[in-house]
């Protein structure tokens, strides 16, 4: 395993090379060939990773050489591969590799075409590197280029203002969070001497650190977790984002890169276990943004934006199950939300496809029968979202609310399963509203309607198939394979928190039965207000405006954001401007000018131009200096 | 004082008096005379009083390499001559005069 994982972020990375250099004058059209393959490398050396590295008691560190050699700062770029990474990497490289193929379908003759899969292979090299990295200067170094493709390919329209300003704003506002991640890193470095996860644990689990310092390490490393995987008050940029492609945002607003967050608190999972009052913090931003974004996606009338909050909310559940220390259960959410997500987000994209570009569900509606592929699958994604058995959305966020239940934060659970009522009812709100009731697009859209090509339709199937079967690798307590395919990661931070295995007791069933229930009453609500009494909907709206106004603007938070944060930073800009860049800084510039030009006007009458005042000068010059010698 | 090692038939006084008055008469002249070539003929002067002095010195210490260096200054001299009656010609041909005070472009 050793002499191999290296290549898997290289792959990638040598086929952004090549579609970058020659993608516009050469590839041109198969720019998609080189990515896809690559990915198909990385992906089955990931697998065979995964094969390798399982049971292992200790992860695999390959040093590949020495990044930073400077005094006692020794930072090796270093891979790691255990049972976290090796996870991880097929996630993203397998979900990649789908969202690839259907890529090639869906970007079919765009002028960008090279550029796409030239950034999309630039994204998947930074996410392999940041999941494999050995110690969290590495990581970081991922963070930041997961980011920076980010941006890129929000803006990916760029001729298009919105996108232009949305891909500033997620750069942005990750920008706060990263600031917080950097200084995390750095207090990592200060208080352990070293950036390896392996010693920075060790250390950790010797128990040799006052609490206060593990708290701010966990808190500043969350942070940068908030910006990356929009959690509020940082989740403002996401639904913003879904002004780039869609299988951009499948691939990274949806499966894999704002997982990153969870990943890098799973990672640190020793850390948040030593630092409880920073767990807590993890649990209770989680749970809120659970159920605030989920609120928001009720109203949304965008299916992408729809999505995006739905995305939002359930990092908000991962967040949660790692507040209460099911660390393995929210990667194993991470992992099933991957599937689903990546599956609603492609389907939907098949539905824009379809519809010749429109975003509106308000002009969809009756698509059913046009394009029955995507209507089944994107079902099978809706299913796994809302929770129902035995979708694997089931079987993670059910696995979450009794990991909060059973940790006694009942509140929590109280909020989560509120959340999976709501997320089940904007859900099928959105499926009843595309698919259901008459069709409310105008006749000329009406008529081009039609089935995406198969490289957009095959990748949904595999999917579907994800979301169906993927859960039943994550079954509760002791039947879960990737909860012990995951125990020799977690194991030490379960055991600094006290956390045994469980076994099911009946307890467990009932609240399976419960959030299975309070799911399919959402569902039926929808399919109440959106199929059956389709006048309701506005009814409701009208009777409840105001608190309808207010959810429909997403809470004002942008608008409160461009009230105090922008209006301050920019006001605050322009003062400095004005008083100290023009006055104070232009000012010195000036007045140094001004002050040798002063004192060259009071000399310059010295120079006549005569010659012979200079001779005078020399002559009692001489006349000093020989009288000086002679007499002194 | 030093003790000359040779009578010397006019002492080395008298040299240094000639010699500084020249000297003096060269600097009046050309700190008070306009015309250029009244200026170089007044340096000529300076550097003439400055060879009597070497001359002066060069018998009072027995040491030949003072009027070596009077050769020098007076080939010095000559070039130096050739230069500034080509520079006072070349001036005149643009100004039409020789008058130093109305060269003061240099002026700052």
């Amino acid at each position: 395993m050793e002499n191999y994982i290296w290549l898997i972020p290289l792959l990638p990375f040598l086929a952004f090379l090549v579609t970058l250099l020659f993608g516009k004058w050469w590839i041109k059209e198969s720019a998609h060939w080189l990515p896809i393959l690559a990915m198909l490398g990385s992906f089955g050396l990931s697998l065979a990773a995964f094969i390798q590295i399982r049971g292992a008691e200790e992860p695999v560190v390959v040093e590949l050489w020495r990044w930073f050699s400077v005094g006692s700062f020794q930072v090796p770029m270093s891979l790691q591969m255990d049972q976290l990474s090796a996870v991880m990497c097929l996630v993203v490289s397998g979900i990649g590799l789908l969202i690839f193929i259907y890529s090639k379908g869906y970007m079919h003759g765009d002028t960008g075409y090279y550029r796409f899969f030239a950034f999309m292979s630039l994204f998947a090299f930074s996410m392999l590197t940041l999941v494999l990295a050995g110690n969290y200067l590495l990581l970081y170094f991922g963070w930041e280029a997961v980011g920076l493709c980010s941006y890129y390919l929000i803006g990916f329209f760029y001729h298009k203002p919105e996108a232009a300003a949305a891909g500033k704003k997620a750069f942005i506002v990750n920008r706060i969070g990263d600031f917080g991640f950097g200084l995390g890193v750095m207090l990592i470095f200060v208080t352990f001497g070293t950036l390896d996860y392996v010693g920075v644990f060790e250390q950790v689990e010797a128990g040799a650190f006052g609490e206060a310092t593990l708290i701010a390490i966990a808190l500043l490393l969350f942070m940068g977790a908030m910006g990356k995987s929009a959690q509020f008050p940082l989740h403002v940029w996401l639904p913003d984002a879904m002004e780039g492609p869609t299988p951009v945002s499948a691939l990274i607003h949806a499966a894999t890169m704002v997982t990153a967050g969870v990943y890098l608190v799973a990672r640190s999972a020793v850390i948040f276990a030593s630092a409880p009052a920073a767990l807590l913090v993890v649990g209770a931003i989680g749970t809120f943004t659970a159920i605030f974004a989920a609120i928001i996606g009720i109203c949304q009338k965008d299916i992408k934006k729809v999505l995006a909050y739905s995305t939002v909310s359930q990092l908000g559940y991962m967040f949660m199950a790692l507040g209460v220390g099911a660390w393995a259960i929210a990667i194993f959410h991470l992992m099933t939300h991957a599937f689903f997500k990546a599956l609603l987000f492609l389907g939907a994209g098949s539905v824009i496809h379809a519809m010749g570009g429109e975003q509106d569900m308000d002009k969809m509606g009756g698509l059913r029968k046009r394009i029955p592929a995507t209507y089944y699958t994107l079902v099978a994604g809706a299913l796994a979202l809302s929770g129902i058995f035995p979708f694997a959305g089931f079987w993670s966020k059910d696995d979450i609310l009794g990991a909060t239940w059973r940790d006694g934060k009942y509140l929590i659970w109280a909020v989560g399963l509120i959340a999976a009522f709501i997320t089940a009812f904007y859900t099928f709100r959105m499926i009843f509203m595309t698919f259901f009731g008459k069709p409310r697009m105008d006749k000329e859209t009406e008529k081009h309607i039609h089935e995406s090509p198969w490289s957009m339709i095959v990748p949904l199937v595999v999917l579907a198939i994800g979301a169906l079967l993927a859960g039943f690798l994550g079954m509760p307590g002791k039947l879960g394979a990737i909860q012990s395919f995951l125990d020799p990661v977690f194991a030490p931070a379960d055991h600094i928190l006290g956390i045994h295995e469980h076994t099911l007791a009946a307890i467990d069933y009932v609240l399976m039965v419960v959030s299975v229930l309070v799911a399919m009453l959402g569902i039926v609500l929808a399919w109440f207000m959106y199929v059956r009494r389709t006048y309701l909907p506005a009814f409701v709206g009208r009777k409840v405006r105001p608190v309808y106004k207010v959810v429909y603007n997403k809470f004002y938070v942008d608008e409160f954001y461009a009230a105090t944060v922008v209006r301050l930073s920019v006001d605050g800009s322009r003062w400095l401007w004005k008083n100290f860049d023009e006055k104070i800084i232009d000012g010195a510039v000036n007045g140094t000018a001004w002050l040798w030009q002063r004192a060259g006007a009071v000399v310059r009458p010295l120079q006549t131009g005569r010659v012979q005042n200079y001779l005078l000068g020399i002559f009692i010059g001489l006349f000093v200096i020989a009288t000086v010698v002679v007499f002194v | 004082m030093i003790e000359p090692p040779v009578e010397m038939p006019i002492p080395v006084d008298w040299y240094l008096y000639l010699s500084a008055a020249l000297f003096i008469v060269g600097v009046a002249g050309m700190l008070t005379r306009r015309n250029l070539f009244i200026m170089l003929f007044s340096l000529e002067l300076m550097l003439n009083a400055v060879n009597i002095n070497l001359v002066g010195f060069s018998r009072f210490h027995e040491n030949l390499v003072g009027q070596n260096l009077v050769i020098f200054v007076m080939a010095i001299a000559a070039a130096e001559a050739a230069v500034g009656l080509a520079i006072a010609t070349a001036l005149y041909r643009n100004r039409k005069t020789l008058m130093v005070d109305l060269f003061d472009r240099m002026k700052g």
